[in-house]
């Protein structure tokens, strides 16, 4: 039994972290890995208002409140920046204050019942082998591992679908304007998968491990990759081992799990920072030092000395 | 509704109003700053990233006090703020994936460091609870003196250093040739953030302390294009926020204080986005409308021959 949790908590950080982790891929190569943060807390009124409604912690009226609610979001960042907001700003204000409003919501309405903060910020995946989805009178396996493997899937599919599109909305957005591609349908599309994957797995691992989980397996694979296709295995591949490791360190330190999939996740991607081949910085410092040995041989046999 | 607290008659009451105005003086300064050198993200970073120094912090000294708080949040953040330049400058990674790999990973340093103390006899339970969302309804005189002093110290030496921050702001390739050492002023920038956002975690908590440092100076650009007059509006609305945030949470039981500050900032924002004379929607959309008429009585003669 101990193995069958362990495997699916692990199974169930590894679905995060792929999902999380691919969608993350675009957020980086666009320059928007500080409005999936930005997302990722704007949902919460969505999730608060679907709560309200439905009475249902986790079923599918979250995972549309919190579209609802991160697409709503985008809108009004991209309203504020043209009214003359600066960027930056304007994605503070924006999820600062729908943030807020979720707390607010939360603090008013569901305070009888039970949807707690807590869990919505880190979940708890430890309890997730035991939340079995009943259906038809049976168990059919841990709730979440549905939840996520659907979310999971629906990445794939949509990445899978629009690959040509999203590619080059992400390298070349004039480009892709200029090729009768609707780059502002495919923004919104991408910030409905970030909010759909960020709430998918608010459950199970909470808001904590989801914004890591949107960034740093991509950033590691965009160190180590020269292709999108590369990039997003990579960065499967490196969720799936932050997942793994993650839970074995969390189990030695007795450690919040999620909190530890996110160090290790980390720790991988500064890895990656420092070890990588020919752009690591160690390899970057290493042609450095090989780079001044040359220079000095140029300026004794007297080559115009630049100044770097 | 039972008025009553409008009298203010309560003591805990005023000592939650002055902290709160405080705070969002203090930040509302600071953001003015940040906002024009682009790092109002930083302030949510930040406010993550200082996580793990306030836990080992506690972890090291055993107290809650400010003191080691503040060095154990101002290490982090130094240490944060090298590894996202390093990692901009030394790799291809840019500069929002840095700050977001950096605020994610210190986070989660933060809470497994949290989860060592909750173990440890002396560990708080909440403590976690405490620093995300504050918890502005159980400061005491000897939280907002220490509020009052950190606000002080900061609109000090904002005061003093005006002229050499605002070069930092505008114009630093020209700071740099007047000699003056703008790598350290930015430091210096960067630690005044640091201890705005500790003072404020203690009653607004983490997300809420980054919108005291972004709203209200976003706020006070559309009234002005002059850096003392934006620094002093956006002070003002920060302070505003976190007095009406305050006494609309004593409105009732369950109203928290720290996102009402937040609506409260968002509030004067709105406002201002709309209402400012010369950058405001409303005062754009007259001016457009009013050259649109003049055109069509310019042309509306000739048209008539």
């Amino acid at each position: 039994m101990a193995l069958y949790s362990a495997i699916s908590i692990v199974a169930i950080g590894a679905l995060v972290a792929g999902s999380a982790g691919m969608v993350g891929c675009f957020l980086i190569l666009r320059r928007l890995a500080m409005l999936g943060d930005a997302i990722s807390h704007a949902v919460l009124p969505g999730i608060a208002i679907a709560f309200l409604l439905t009475g249902d912690r986790a079923g599918p009226a979250m995972l549309l409140g919190a579209a609802a609610l991160g697409l709503t979001a985008t809108f009004l960042i991209e309203t504020l920046g043209n009214a003359g907001v600066q960027e930056d700003a304007g994605i503070g204000v924006t999820f600062t204050a729908l943030f807020a409003l979720g707390i607010l919501l939360i603090s008013l309405f569901a305070g009888r019942v039970h949807l707690d903060l807590d869990h919505v910020l880190y979940g708890e995946i430890a309890y997730a082998p035991w939340d079995q989805l009943i259906a038809a009178g049976r168990a059919l396996g841990p709730r979440s591992i549905w939840i996520m493997g659907a979310v999971f899937l629906l990445d794939l599919a949509v990445i899978g679908l629009f690959f040509k599109e999203l590619k080059l909305c992400a390298f070349d957005p004039q480009m892709a304007a200029v090729a009768g591609i609707h780059v502002p349908f495919f923004h919104y599309l991408l910030m409905g998968l970030v909010s759909v994957t960020t709430v998918g797995a608010f459950d199970s691992v909470g808001a904590v491990l989801v914004v890591a989980m949107l960034v740093l397996p991509g950033a590691t694979a965009y160190l180590l990759s020269q292709r999108l296709t590369t990039m997003l295995a990579l960065s499967l591949l490196q969720g799936a081992i932050s997942s793994l490791l993650g839970y074995l360190l969390a189990w030695a330190l007795d450690a919040s799990i999620a909190a530890s999939m996110a160090v290790v996740s980390g720790t991988l991607f500064l890895t990656a920072f420092l070890l990588a081949p020919g752009t690591g910085l160690l390899s970057r410092l290493r042609q450095r030092a090989a780079g001044s040995g040359k220079g000095r041989l140029e300026l004794r046999c007297g080559a115009q000395h630049r100044r770097d | 509704m039972n008025l009553q607290w409008l009298s203010l008659a309560d003591a805990n009451t005023r000592w939650v109003l002055t902290g709160s105005l405080l705070l969002g003086l203090s930040s509302g300064v600071l953001g003015a700053f940040a906002l024009l050198k682009r790092r109002s993200l930083m302030a949510d970073t930040l406010s993550h990233a200082a996580l793990p120094g306030i836990a080992g912090a506690f972890l090291i000294t055993g107290t809650k006090s400010v003191g080691p708080l503040f060095a154990g949040a101002a290490a982090a953040g130094v240490l944060g703020n090298l590894l996202i330049t390093w990692i901009t400058r030394y790799s291809k990674v840019k500069q929002d994936a840095a700050m977001a790999a950096v605020l994610t990973l210190f986070f989660g340093l933060g809470i497994m460091l949290i989860n060592l103390i909750q173990r440890t006899p002396g560990g708080n339970q909440s403590g976690l609870d405490r620093f995300l969302f504050g918890q502005a309804a159980s400061l005491v005189g000897r939280d907002v003196q220490v509020m009052a002093a950190a606000a002080g110290f900061l609109c000090l030496i904002t005061f003093l250093l005006f002229k050499e921050l605002k070069l930092l702001a505008f114009d630093p390739t020209f700071a740099a040739q007047l000699g003056l050492p703008v790598a350290l002023l930015d430091h210096l920038l960067n630690l005044m953030i640091t201890l705005a956002v500790i003072t404020g975690l203690e009653s607004v908590g983490v997300v809420l302390m980054s919108s005291l440092l972004i709203t209200p100076a976003a706020a006070a650009r559309f009234w002005t294009d002059r850096l003392h007059i934006m620094v002093l509006l956006s002070g003002l609305f920060g302070a505003a926020s976190g007095t009406v945030g305050t006494l609309l949470s004593q409105a009732g039981p369950r109203m928290p204080t720290g996102p009402l500050i937040v609506l409260a900032a968002t509030g004067l924002f709105l406002a201002s986005l709309l209402l400012a004379p010369r950058r405001g929607i409303l005062a754009r959309a007259i001016r457009l409308i009013r050259s649109q008429q003049q055109r069509l009585r310019e042309k509306a003669p000739r048209e008539v021959v």
